[in-house]
């Protein structure tokens, strides 16, 4: 690993690498942020819906010889709008709308690319994700947008918060919720855009997903599980990159298998009665 | 008894209703509302379930634009300077926040657009955790708190977001009944010396006619608006409060 590390960071040619490590870094600190919120609401499926709107639209995007983020941010900026409809939609089944919308992207995805390039590697690369697959302009497109997702999660935190934790108590107060609900979609939009490559569009929503499951094992305030979860996301990240350079397998599995283990750990460390140690300690630091 | 000194003495109006009603997909939830709170009032709005207390609580917080009528606010009744109960949600039960930070949430609404907390916003955070006994709860997790104290903690942040009028929704359902008292008291207490209006729904007759000066007694129109001593006296209310004794 130590050797790989060296390699990636020392040699000239590697640029490229360090790049793609950059944007995946700043895509896991913006998705484990917008996590957060989205399991806290209930809408860890929007993630999963937008990944595979994501795989059509990259599919398209590369038979018309496009660059693929401009045809993706707005189409799926655009379906995060529609499913967070659905889902605040009662009337309709949210749940059955978001795996008919899916599904049906994932079969033009997959029937796009059969009649253009043909099933190859590239697919395998858009399913399951690829280090290699970012060009250099992609690479700072993606950087400019991750920043801007940061900077406005830090700007909006204390709203995100209140309409997550109680919608109707902050829209009483006067506090847009619908607008603030449709920030939080736009963003996610953004970051599984940004991600889906190098993750794949199949394993790009457990970024969203893992890093805030398991920060709330062990962390009980909002502030704590949100920079808890950006920590874990980016460590897990660093170390799934390596294990995927090492050992050539896709980056979105290996940095998956990442987050899986830490949250094994993070569950069982929950168990521990070490916990309640810790609680014990934190009351105690914060009385004096 | 609780005698209020409301009767005789003209004090400003904050909420008035007229001819008032709201609807559903074409039905009618609730209408011919005709009613007025007074600052400093405790007005209980009873009814059964289905009665359309849970659709005037949506109305009176802007959430549902009324079908017919209008809803006047006076006092310099901000809009949104009602600081609001609501009833937990399923997704609360497993919420990873802290009281403090549950409470100085109820300071958003003032904050407008501005993104972060002031110090006043802090201090008055402070304030009224101080007020509900909740200081030393501060950091603890909401989450693992008993109902009671949920309800103080939520109350705290209903504090924060007004200084004017709280509106509380079913406060007590899921209490025992020690802790159903206490909060009564805490809600008497915060009506009385802070000054504050209170408006509750509530199925709980019995307290409602305990603790508040008014009675607006809901069954899809309104069937008693009044000072709590006439709905005593009044057919609806001998009818309800028998009712609820004997059933």
């Amino acid at each position: 690993m130590l050797e790989a590390l060296g390699e990636i960071f020392l040699t000239p040619e590697y640029a490229f690498m360090r790049r793609a490590i950059l944007v995946g870094v700043l895509v896991s600190l913006c998705a484990a942020l917008l996590g957060v919120s989205l399991v806290l609401k209930r809408y860890s499926m929007i993630g999963d819906g937008l990944s595979h709107v994501g795989f059509g639209t990259l599919a398209i995007a590369t038979a018309m010889n496009a660059a693929p983020l401009t045809i993706s941010i707005p189409v799926v900026v655009l379906a995060a709008f529609m499913l967070l409809r659905i889902s605040e939609n009662s009337k309709i089944k949210g749940d059955a709308a978001i795996a008919i919308i899916s599904t049906s992207s994932l079969a033009v995805g997959v029937a796009v690319i059969s009649l253009t390039t043909g099933m190859n590697t590239d697919v395998c690369n858009y399913m399951f994700g690829s280090i290699l697959a970012m060009n250099k302009s992609d690479v700072s497109l993606s950087i400019a947008l991750a920043v801007v997702v940061l900077g406005m999660f830090i700007l909006f935190y204390n709203k995100i918060f209140a309409v997550t934790f109680d919608e109707n108590f902050a829209r009483a107060t006067g506090v847009p919720s619908g607008i603030y609900n449709m920030l939080l979609a736009f963003l996610t939009a953004i970051t599984i855009v940004l991600g889906m490559r190098m993750m794949g569009a199949m394993l790009i929503s457990s970024l969203i997903i893992f890093p805030a499951l398991s920060s709330m094992r062990l962390c009980k305030t909002f502030r704590s599980v949100t920079i808890c979860s950006a920590i874990v996301s980016v460590v897990c990240f660093f170390i799934g990159v390596l294990l995927s350079y090492v050992h050539v397998i896709p980056t979105g599995a290996s940095v998956v298998l990442i987050n899986i283990a830490a949250f094994l750990l993070f569950w069982a460390a929950s168990l521990l009665p070490l916990r309640s140690i810790g609680d014990k300690i934190q009351i105690w630091r914060k009385s004096v | 008894m609780i005698k209020r000194e409301y009767k005789g003495q003209e004090s400003e109006v904050l909420l008035a209703c007229k001819d008032l009603s709201f609807a559903y997909d074409g039905g009618t939830a609730v209408s011919g509302l005709n009613f007025e709170v007074h600052k400093g009032d405790y007005l209980c709005v009873v009814g059964e379930n289905g009665s359309g207390k849970s659709t005037l609580i949506k109305g009176l917080l802007n959430l549902k634009s009324p079908a017919s009528g209008s809803i006047i606010r006076g006092g310099g009744l901000g809009l949104n300077e009602i600081g609001y109960l609501p009833q937990q949600t399923a997704a609360q039960k497993d919420f990873p926040a802290s009281v403090y930070e549950v409470v100085l949430s109820g300071r958003l609404g003032s904050r407008g657009i501005l993104p972060f907390y002031s110090l006043k916003d802090r201090a008055i955070a402070q304030e009224n955790m101080d007020l509900l006994d909740i200081t030393r709860l501060r950091h603890r997790c909401y989450r693992e708190l008993s109902g009671g104290q949920q309800q103080r903690v939520l109350l705290a942040r209903a504090m924060c977001a007004t200084k004017k009028l709280l509106l509380l929704d079913e406060p007590v359902s899921g209490l025992d009944p020690l802790v159903t008292a206490e909060l009564y008291r805490l809600i008497e207490r915060i009506n009385r010396e802070a000054g504050v209006t209170v408006i509750m729904v509530s199925h709980d007759i019995n307290s409602a006619v305990k603790y508040a000066s008014h009675i607006l007694h809901l069954k899809h129109v309104q069937l008693f608006f009044g000072a709590k001593e006439d709905y005593i006296n009044s057919s609806a209310g001998i009818q309800f409060l028998g009712g609820e004794q004997y059933a």
